[in-house]
């Protein structure tokens, strides 16, 4: 698969705080989400890769063009939702997006076109020939995903999409989000604190933690992985059941008088779990799968003491 | 138009050539100068100086209008001549005229972008800061341009159309002088509005401190000269400056002043400061060590 972010080595300094520390890896999901407390250095990681900053050591790809040798080809194929309130005053966002869909290099007519299908696109079709600064934040948010995608990129950055969003603000953001990622045409890179938005639109996540990458995790597969892993509740014999369930390869561990906790082998289908509890005429009364959510992913990353061997990503 | 179709399609079509990117910058900001009534009247206001002296070519290159006017008792031959002295009261005008255009168009142009967070979003495409700058700077030197040293130009075109070409080739000195002249000026107050907006970020902040620019620099240099007994004081004077530098090359008296090169020297150092205020304000974010 090709890689849409490659880290060679990226440091950043801001005089003598170093922002960025020596960040490696290749990544090439479909929505990969960045992830971690403020000041990890998610923003700083976007603005660089987008060429606002200067590598103090090392260099990033993107798709294959590196941002040091190659910067305006590089940014004519991302698209940037910056976090804070950014937009021209005293224009419409149909002119607005218009423009940004000419700077980015299409011509006046399909920039015009463009302008009015995103910005439908988006939900603002109707109040498309309204001034900016009469928008709300929500519509603004909404105006600056329809200039970040205006002119078709390949790799879209969202900063903080979803902030200071109320909560039908919020849901129609994540759905555009998901629907952008779905079309398959785009890599997004979804930058947020809301561990929620990110369990929602991205496949892989990278947390970052004092400008260093504490842990890339690919999510579907950490879901996958969780389904080996079994709560139980159960009401009768639980020595002879646990038993019998390990001559079968479960390993497995009491957690109390009638729960518990149990890895399957591979091969083992859940099937066999009831099978066993009706020979040994014990009930299951509860069967969960162990749900290692994000929040999880997240907690133990921020925990970690050595950040050596996390210190390069898995893409 | 296709917006029935609600769903995410990307860009398929032609690009246009990154080098020419950056204008559209002035594009869309001449739309909006001239969106403005007044700036449109002011903009009537500058032809009349060129029509004006464009008549007095005229009549002064006419045998039958002065016969005319000499019956009517006026001989305008002993009024003025073409010269380099004409010429020069014509830029006398006209820089002053390019001074109030700056002052009404310039503040707006940076001022708006950063207020309102607008840099990340030019800088996120394939526009660098020095396109954006440049872009910025096509405006007022276009509207600059045509109300100095095209209309001077052209001038001097009609005044050599109207006798001989030789003339023109006599006096090739002019010409050039109305054009490095008026392009040194216009390039100076560009690049002051351009930075001074840059700076404060706020557009009528921009234009007291433009105007305040010119106003200081001509008091404070007159007390240094008072004081010192000199005249080096105009060095802070850029009027001063840029009317010594035109003086001295279309060959008529300049005013007092520093020598020549020293005008020169400090122009460009002026010039300098502006690139390096807009160097350390013309970025996405600024970054707080």
């Amino acid at each position: 698969m090709e890689s849409i972010i490659e880290l060679e080595g990226l440091s950043v300094r801001f005089g003598k705080l170093e922002a960025l520390k020596n960040l490696t890896g290749s990544f090439s999901g479909r929505a990969i989400g960045l992830l971690g407390p403020n000041g990890a250095g998610k923003t700083t990681l976007i603005h660089t890769l987008l060429g606002f900053y200067t590598p103090a050591a090392g260099t990033a790809k993107l798709l294959g063009r590196d941002i040091r040798k190659q910067d305006k080809e590089t940014r004519a194929l991302v698209g940037y939702m910056p976090e804070r309130d950014s937009f021209i005053a005293g224009m419409t966002a149909v002119r607005f997006v218009r423009m940004m869909a000419e700077l980015s290099g299409l011509p006046a007519e399909q920039a015009l076109e463009r302008a009015h299908e995103m910005l439908f696109y988006v939900g603002l079709g109707e109040a498309r020939y309204r001034p900016l600064e009469s928008y709300s934040l929500g519509m603004k948010q909404r105006a600056k995903l329809a200039q970040a995608l205006v002119h078709g990129p390949r790799i879209l950055f969202l900063d903080e999409p979803t902030n200071g969003l109320d909560p039908p603000g919020r849901e129609r953001m994540i759905q555009l989000i998901k629907d952008i990622r779905d079309a398959g045409k785009v890599h997004v890179i979804l930058s947020s604190h809301l561990l929620r938005d990110v369990e929602e639109c991205c496949e892989q996540v990278l947390i970052l933690k004092g400008g260093e990458i504490a842990r890339f995790a690919n999510l579907e597969e950490e879901r996958q992985a969780n389904k080996k892993f079994l709560e139980l509740e159960i009401a009768g014999d639980a020595e002879a059941y646990v038993r019998e369930v390990a001559a079968l390869g479960c390993e497995s561990a009491r957690a109390g008088k009638r729960r518990i906790k149990m890895i399957l082998p591979p091969e083992l289908e859940i099937r066999s779990l009831y099978e066993v509890a009706a020979r040994q005429n014990v009930q299951i009364r509860h069967l969960d799968y162990k749900r290692d959510s994000l929040q999880d992913i997240f907690l133990k990353a921020m925990d970690l003491e050595s950040l050596g061997e996390a210190n390069h990503g898995r893409a | 138009m296709a917006v029935h179709d609600r769903r995410y399609k990307p860009y398929t079509g032609e690009t246009t050539a990154l080098r020419s990117r950056f204008l559209v910058l002035p594009r869309y900001a001449f739309k909006d100068v001239f969106k403005s009534r007044w700036l449109v009247f002011f903009l009537g206001l500058t032809v009349l100086p060129p029509l004006i002296f464009g008549i007095m070519i005229y009549i002064r290159n006419n045998l039958d209008a002065l016969d005319r006017l000499s019956q009517l008792g006026l001989d305008i031959g002993s009024f003025y001549s073409i010269d380099e002295g004409f010429f020069a009261n014509f830029l006398r005008w006209q820089y002053s005229f390019a001074f109030f255009l700056t002052l009404f168009v310039g503040p707006g142009l940076v001022s708006r972008d950063l207020a309102n967070n607008g840099l990340p979003l030019y800088l996120s495409r394939p526009i660098s800061r020095a396109d954006y700058v440049i872009g910025k700077l096509v405006i007022l030197l276009t509207l600059s341009s045509a109300i100095t040293w095209v209309a001077g130009l052209l001038l001097f075109g009609l005044n050599g159309n109207m006798t001989t070409w030789g003339w023109m080739f006599e006096n090739a000195r002019i010409g050039f002088a109305v054009f490095v002249g008026s392009f040194l000026w216009i390039s100076l107050l560009a690049l002051l509005a351009l930075s001074l907006s840059a700076w404060v970020r706020w557009k009528v902040i921009a234009g007291f401190m433009l105007l305040a620019f010119f106003l200081v620099g001509t008091v404070v240099p007159q007390v240094i000269n008072a004081f010192f007994r000199t005249d080096w004081g105009h060095i802070l004077n850029a009027v001063q400056l840029v009317r010594i530098v035109t003086a001295k090359m279309l060959g008529t008296t300049p005013p007092d002043g520093p020598p020549f090169f020293a005008c020169i020297i400090a122009l460009a150092v002026m010039a300098g400061v502006c690139l390096l205020l807009l160097n350390r304000r013309i970025r996405a974010y600024q970054v707080v060590s």
